[in-house]
């Protein structure tokens, strides 16, 4: 189960990362999501994996959608000139390249080097997470980061509007 | 495969066949219950009382050429309608319609009578209702004409706007009944007050049933709030472009919701498969009558209403029920503590 | 197939912290690159509840509801910037914005 999920999960990434057409890319990322809300269901996470189809599915990529239908976002031409290949020319996409390999390079270290085994403990005593600790928790022990992300988030919306506003002349 | 399984199978797929079912009931119930109101006959030549008119109007749909405009996108154009489809159905596999039954003893254990019962039942569904919104953007998008583009913008800005009003609503319910498992829910609903009021959530909630139900209309895109599928303006919105199958499967999926809608609705404010003078294990009987009088009035609101225009059902929306549907989250949670219910 | 450990979800979000940082780097439309961040951004989830499940606490599903918060919060100032400068340069080419390069 975890290998099918994980799969689908990598291999939409990829493509997300991989296609020219931002609409597809951005269904590519819904499918992605919907695979991580199913890792989170096998991590006994049924709350996180509902909100996660609530809010980022559901929510953020819709917002997305909307922002590529609207202003009709052009496919993106295929690199010419020097950018083409990713390595040849200075420039900011060899650049990024080699970040991107640096990274990759270090978890790989990582991993090699800093993992023991550890099993996931099986079901005996563990449960999935229901919404009442998670609640509890939530109201308790966070309410100023609860309190300050609810103002976080009245701030983000005036921005918006008041950035993406027509200049009325 | 032992009995408890196979049960569960059967269940399934009886739910599955009856939702299908359903969508045809409620295409002859629509016409009937326009004609009744428009004081006319409605279909009545075929079959007895015209009651086998959906069965004429599926063979038709399956006759039609299936049509799909060059500059349409294949692939998202085709994959519009089984997305809503789908979102429909799946929103209808967590809603419990009748008491643990063990079908006539056939069982030793009882098993629940729903698809699946999940814990967070109430966010699946609400997860999956918001998947949904998917189907018509993208018919709205890859039908490549302004009037599908639209109608399919609108539609879902809509469905978004009221998705909140949908969610503070069920939320006070939450707090009454302390769980999001709509089995609880059903069962805390049991039981009279004064051996005569019983003890439904509508009775404590009647600001809150009025705006899950319009919530609910305006989620499933109908009357008042069909603007995007108004027939006077857009001409038919975001399926303009659709003929046959995948027309049949977004209106499928339309009658689908509606019958989502009302089945939470009923489970949620109404009691469920609760009701006087039968027994527990019949309760689906009742359960099947909430729900077809929740779809009645459905059908009475469309045709008795005037439309929305689309400005002020933004404004109803964001500006009268989603203040009243936080006022009345607040006043249950303060009537919650200080009377500890 | 192996039954997943810790291990298999750590290095699940690791490659899609990868995926999603080379997304970023490598992009040439504005649009991909905060998919990218998204993508990077749940990784991080990821990793915050397959630990959570491994420690038996309910705290890293705390954070992961913050965490999505505030990507949504991002997300809308994010696209809200992304509209005003299309209006600006009718293009998404970041390459395209170069005014305040000295």
């Amino acid at each position: 189960m975890f290998w099918i999920f994980a799969a689908v999960t990598v291999i939409a990434s990829l493509l997300v990362i991989g296609q020219r057409n931002p609409m597809y890319s951005v269904l590519l990322l819904i499918v992605s999501f919907g695979a991580l809300s199913g890792l989170y269901v096998l991590l006994d996470a049924p709350f996180i994996a509902a909100i996660q189809i609530i809010i980022y599915a559901g929510a953020i990529m819709v917002l997305f959608l909307f922002v590529v239908m609207l202003l009709n976002v052009p496919t993106e031409d295929p690199p010419t000139g020097y950018h083409a290949r990713l390595l040849g020319g200075a420039g900011p996409r060899r650049f990024g390249a080699v970040l991107s390999a640096v990274l990759i390079g270090q978890l790989a270290w990582a991993f090699y080097y800093g993992l023991r085994p550890s099993p996931l403990p099986h079901a005996a005593g563990q449960h999935a997470t229901t919404v009442f600790e998670i609640g509890m928790k939530l109201y308790k022990d966070y309410t100023f980061a609860f309190e300050a992300t609810s103002v976080l988030i009245l701030v983000s919306m005036v921005g918006a509007i008041v950035l993406a506003r027509k200049e009325s002349r | 495969m032992s009995a408890e399984l196979i049960a569960q199978l059967v269940v399934i797929g009886f739910t599955f066949f009856m939702l299908l079912n359903s969508a045809a009931i409620l295409v002859y119930m629509e016409r009937k219950v326009a004609a009744f109101v428009q004081q006319r006959y409605g279909p009545y030549l075929v079959g007895p009382k015209g009651l086998l008119q959906p069965l004429a109007d599926i063979v038709k749909l399956m006759f039609k050429e299936e049509l799909r405009p060059t500059a349409a996108d294949s692939f998202l154009f085709y994959l519009a309608p089984i997305l809503s489809a789908t979102a429909a159905f799946a929103a209808f596999s967590v809603v419990p319609f009748g008491a643990d039954t063990t079908l006539f003893g056939l069982l030793k254990e009882p098993i629940h009578l729903a698809a699946a019962d999940v814990n967070v039942g109430l966010l699946v569904i609400f997860a999956i209702t918001s998947m949904g919104v998917y189907g018509i953007v993208l018919a709205g998008w890859s039908s490549n004409s302004k009037y599908s583009l639209l109608g399919g913008l609108r539609s879902s800005a809509q469905m978004i706007s009221y998705e909140l009003s949908y969610g503070l609503s069920f939320a006070a319910v939450i707090l009454l009944a302390g769980s999001l498992s709509l089995r609880t829910i059903v069962d805390q609903q049991a039981g009279y007050w004064f051996h005569v009021i019983p003890k439904w959530f509508i009775v404590i909630q009647p600001l809150g049933f009025f705006i899950f139900l319009v919530a609910g209309v305006a989620e499933t895109n109908r009357a008042p709030f069909d603007f995007p599928e108004a027939e006077q303006e857009l001409v038919a919105g975001y399926h303009t472009e659709y003929s046959s199958m995948s027309f049949a499967l977004f209106f499928l999926a339309e009658y689908v919701n509606m019958v989502t809608v009302s089945a939470v609705a009923t489970n949620l404010f109404l009691g469920g498969w609760h009701g006087p003078f039968l027994p527990e294990w019949l309760g689906w009987i009742w359960f099947l009558a909430k729900v077809g009088f929740l779809l009645f009035f459905y059908i009475w609101m469309r045709w008795t209403l005037p439309r929305y225009r689309y400005d002020q059902l933004m404004e109803f929306g964001w500006k009268w029920l989603l203040p009243a549907s936080v006022v009345n989250l607040l006043v249950t949670a303060g009537v919650v503590v200080y009377m500890g219910w | 197939m192996p039954e997943p450990t810790l291990n298999s979800y750590l290095v699940l979000s690791a490659v899609l912290f990868a995926i999603g940082t080379a997304g970023v780097f490598l992009r040439r439309n504005l649009i991909t690159i905060l998919l990218s961040i998204e993508i990077m951004l749940n990784a991080v989830n990821l990793t915050f509840v397959a630990v959570d499940r491994f420690l038996g606490t309910v705290d890293g599903q705390i954070i992961v509801f913050f965490v999505m918060t505030v990507a949504a919060a991002e997300a809308a100032v994010g696209l809200a910037i992304i509209i005003a400068l299309f209006r600006h340069r009718e293009t998404l080419n970041p390459d395209a914005f170069t005014a305040l390069k000295w």
